[in-house]
């Protein structure tokens, strides 16, 4: 099979990488690049454990091909932390007892962040709806709802 | 109830935030498939398209010569080592590998060893192999009519397709009760077939080293301890030996019992990497976990209930079939093959009863344990519940008033039930009082009247659920003989803080924050200087795993008491330290003073440096105890919710408007924590209320093997839970706790269906088989001429 060089930021550095046409940018993450943070739930593209940032827009990265991010930004749960600090949506996960088993919470956590990077406050239904496409099995959503209204209320104190 | 311990403490009552979610929220967590082991290859496995079919023959020539497979294995090549075939928990037997026919659409034919999991895909893809179709058998009905295909003929003089045959209670009084009664409602009931669906599916890394001659295996398991031993005993004549085994269970997503199994890929992965010498990692996908899997529920369930006028329930009769697939793979303690189902008289004060239940086997994957069910309670509960409402209908009686009527009074606890149960403690009418001030029953009672005679659709479904977990005490509870105990072990250090390690497995319930607040609550050492692990069956007692709400009531009693033992040699060094008598001293939490003068103390961290550099001659040093904690019985938490629901007339959409739970788990050891299990328990009740649902057309082709098809609720679907408690202590448990992980499944999806059938029940609807979809409301609808 045909192999690609293609080079993708990721978390704001720059990533090389000699990729098969067929390779899941979710298995370049977790795999080529040992950033396991990003998980694989389904076969169908419906849980959203997969969900990354791509050019700030959260896409299924279980559904998205390794040569089609290419000369792009990739951000993963792996780089919301900077210098020691939480982000902001990390903490109110933490807060709120949004995760209970953590194996959406990094899914959910790049939706909101993109959400909240375009709704400064989201009403309850506006974070329903950007999370649904993403599964939890755990919670029943309720803080889930919470944790991002709780990051929503930080992002517009700062 | 005000915690006793300060914030600093965190002992019980806290909510304290979760000491496990700094890595999550980084993505740090530690996963099966995030585990790269040097040299590790990729097993994929073949899966049969057919539910039931002669294995002609299995050809890997065209597999093997993809670049990058290394072997394939099939079921021959596992006879050689007598591992085919291995026991279930049940005592059953399933195949690992087929060697004569398949028997479930999906089961495991082959399995394709490669250096990744592209090439291993590819090497699936390129196994060829050959089927003889047989007759299937799907109608667990049809499978017990004599002439039905007989499934196992791996068993010598089988003649037919039952399993077993179980019945708890008195039938004859029973009967007689019936004979007598004023009023008698029947019912049938299907709960269909379900799956659990954790986001992460199950697998495993095996990981033997030829030099060492030991394995590790880093697997999705609830019960690592259990898997340890079956290992040994299932594998001992191939050279696996129990000191020289290793289960590490790492961060698991989401358990709900579809993760106790010993899934053939587990078994596979072993057999290859001990073969090859190398790590092997298989992971399932999302079909593969759905099509293949332990299933959940598949109980048909035929219910009768006798009343006198006044509607006072005198007597309750149920028979159920209960479809297994083709093994008994179910988890139960081995005295139980139908579970816990004997808790269906649930919250009532019913003299008589008798239930039965047979095993039946068809072409389907194996189960029955799963899914939050609490071993058969969620099927006891809906049954019971149901057959209430349909009581209530009988007697034009508020469901409410013939629940209240007929509730077992707080003064009757311990309650000895008809089907054997003692029940611990309970309050069942102050819990339903609650959750009807809670949602302002009367005033919707009003609300729907007012509705009805414009022709819309609003129904009111109570569920006041009794529930049984912390399986079990030795006497009835074992699985393959290994008894139902938990433990725990807890060292305290020279510097005053802790390691304290159990018999369970966290899949998410937070134990180590839980457990870490109980230690805390015990010795007044700080729940952050606590630190809390399990499921590496290296360093942790033995214990038989988390699932049925288990884990407080057996292993968070064991962390209480090897606690006390600790507190216990605590005094006597105290003692030693202060120069006076072990009766001279009083304890407030965390430390030990002299009574009538309290500023001779020791703090507990005085004394666990004391421990190591000052301890009593004759004394052994150090600060550390282990308890194997045999619970003397079973804790039985509760609740009572209300459902309202609104229906569309022109879809068939049940709307859920409010959902209020209130739950009594006993003492709370973290009320967030105790909030969220209810959280996601509700969610897992109104999902298979509304949503989901597994089945089988007539050849065995599995419908719902996809997400595509099978619905998990989002976000959208799932509404606001309304959560409110009552407090009623366990007697017999050391701090008073229940468990609650599972009372949400077994007691929001009867609250559903009532509150749907009470919305139609005016159109003269009796009862709604679950999954309540659209269409199936629309049906009805139509039918009775409602539809818009």
């Amino acid at each position: 099979m045909a192999t690609h060089k293609i080079t993708v930021t990721v978390n704001g550095a720059a990533r090389a990488a000699d990729v098969e046409s067929r390779l899941l940018l979710v298995h370049l993450l977790r795999e080529s690049f040992r950033l396991t943070g990003t998980h694989i739930g389904c076969d169908t593209t419906h849980c959203g454990a997969c969900t990354v940032l791509l050019d700030g827009q959260p896409v299924k990265s279980c559904t998205v091909l390794a040569v089609q991010a290419d000369g792009r930004e990739v951000s993963t749960v792996e780089g919301l932390e900077r210098d020691g600090k939480l982000h902001p949506v990390q903490e109110g996960f933490w807060e709120k007892h949004g995760l209970q088993c953590g194996y959406c919470t990094p899914g959910m956590l790049m939706t909101g962040c993109a959400l909240l990077a375009r709704t400064k406050e989201p009403s309850e239904q506006d974070i329903r709806e950007a999370i649904s496409g993403n599964l939890c099995r755990c919670t029943g959503y309720v803080n889930i709802v919470q944790a991002i209204q709780y990051a929503a209320a930080k992002l517009r104190e700062r | 109830m005000a915690p006793k311990t300060s914030a600093q403490v965190c002992g019980m009552g806290h909510s304290m935030k979760r000491k496990e979610d700094p890595r999550f929220i980084r993505g740090r967590g530690n996963y099966v498939d995030d585990i790269q082991l040097p040299g590790m290859l990729h097993m994929d496995i073949v899966r049969s398209p057919f539910a039931h079919a002669k294995l002609k023959s299995i050809n890997a020539d065209k597999a093997l010569k993809v670049p990058g497979v290394l072997a394939v294995i099939t079921g021959e090549t596992l006879a050689k080592y007598n591992l085919h075939w291995m026991p279930t928990l049940m005592s059953d037997t399933q195949m690992v590998l087929p060697t004569e026919k398949v028997m479930y659409q999906a089961q495991e034919v082959a399995a394709v060893i490669a250096t990744d999991r592209y090439t291993a895909a590819d090497g699936v893809e390129a196994v060829e192999v050959d089927y003889d179709p047989l007759p299937v058998v799907i109608d667990p009905f049809q499978a017990l009519q004599p002439g039905a295909p007989v499934l196992r003929t791996d068993k010598k003089d089988k003649k037919d397709n039952r399993i077993f045959h179980w019945e708890a209670g008195d039938r004859a009084a029973t009967d007689q009760a019936f004979a007598q009664a004023d009023v008698m409602v029947k019912q049938d009931m299907y709960i269909p077939r379900i799956h659990v669906a954790s986001i992460e599916t199950c697998g495993c890394v095996a990981d033997f080293d030829r030099v060492t001659e030991k394995l590790t295996v880093y697997m999705t398991t609830q019960a690592p301890h259990a898997i340890r031993t079956v290992f040994a005993l299932v594998a001992g004549h191939v050279g696996l030996s129990e000191e020289k085994i290793r289960i590490v269970s790492p961060d698991i997503g989401g358990g709900f019992g579809g993760k106790v199994p010993v899934y053939p890929g587990y078994v596979i992965a072993v057999a290859a990497s001990v073969v090859i010498g190398k790590p092997v990692k298989w992971v399932e996908d999302r079909m593969e976990n759905l099509q293949a899997d332990s299933f959940a529920r598949d109980y048909h369930i035929h219910a009768e209930l006798a009343a006198k006028k006044d509607g006072t329930m005198t007597a309750l009769k149920i028979k159920t079939l209960a479809d297994h697939g083709y093994t008994d793979a179910a988890a139960n303690p081995s005295k139980f093959p139908a579970g816990l189902f004997s808790i269906c008289t649930g919250s009532y004060d019913l003299k008589r009863a008798f239930a039965e239940v047979d095993g039946v086997y068809t072409n389907k994957p194996p189960g029955g344990i799963a899914y939050r069910c609490s071993f058969r309670v969620t099927e006891a509960a809906h049954c019971i519940e149901r057959i209430t409402d349909v009581l209530a209908q009988e007697l034009k009686m508020d469901p409410a008033e013939l629940r209240m009527k007929n509730f077992i009074p707080k003064e009757k606890f311990p309650y000895k039930s008809a089907l054997g149960w003692e029940y611990d403690s309970g309050d069942y009418a102050a819990a339903l009082q609650k959750a009807m001030d809670k949602i302002g029953y009367a005033e919707l009672r009003k609300e729907q009247a007012e509705k009805r005679a414009r022709g819309e659709l609003m129904g009111i479904g109570i569920s006041s659920f009794t529930e049984i977990v912390g399986a079990g005490p030795s006497k009835q509870f074992d699985i393959l003989g290994i008894k139902m105990f938990d433990s725990a072990e807890i060292r305290v250090h020279p510097t005053g803080k802790v390691i304290a390690r159990f018999g369970t497995k966290s899949q998410g319930q937070g134990h180590e924050t839980t457990y870490a607040q109980i230690v805390a609550e015990e010795l007044g050492i700080p729940a952050a200087h606590v630190q809390v692990e399990e499921g590496d069956t290296d360093t942790a007692p033995y214990g038989l795993g988390t699932y049925a709400s288990r884990s407080t009531p057996t292993a968070g009693a064991a962390g209480a008491m090897a606690a006390r033992k600790i507190r216990e040699k605590a005094k006597k060094i105290a003692a030693h330290l202060l120069e006076c008598a072990e009766d001279d001293l009083v304890w407030e939490t965390g430390k030990f003073s002299v009574k009538g003068s309290p500023q001779r103390s020791k703090t507990i961290q005085d004394i666990a440096l004391a421990a190591y550099t000052n301890h009593p001659q004759g004394m052994e040093a150090g600060l550390e105890a282990v308890s194997y904690y045999d619970p003397p019985n079973l804790t039985f938490p509760f609740g009572s919710y209300i459902c309202v629901v609104d229906i569309d007339r022109g879809t068939g959409m049940v709307k859920i408007r409010r959902f209020v739970a209130v739950d009594d788990c006993g003492n709370i050891i973290n009320p967030m924590i105790v909030d969220g299990q209810i959280h996601g328990g509700l969610a897992m009740g109104m999902a298979p209320a509304l949503l989901e649902e597994i089945s089988y057309d007539e050849d065995g082709n599995v419908q719902g093997g996809s997400f595509m098809d099978y619905l998990v609720p989002t976000a959208m679907e799932t509404p606001a839970w309304e959560l409110d408690k009552t407090v009623t202590p366990s007697p017999h448990h050391p701090l008073g706790a229940k468990g609650v992980g599972e009372s949400a499944t077994v007691g929001a999806p009867p609250a559903i269906a009532n509150a749907v059938v009470d919305a139609l029940a005016h159109l003269g609807v009796r009862h709604v088989d679950i999954p309540i979809t659209p269409e199936k409301v629309w049906k009805i609808l139509k039918e009775k001429g409602a539809a818009e």
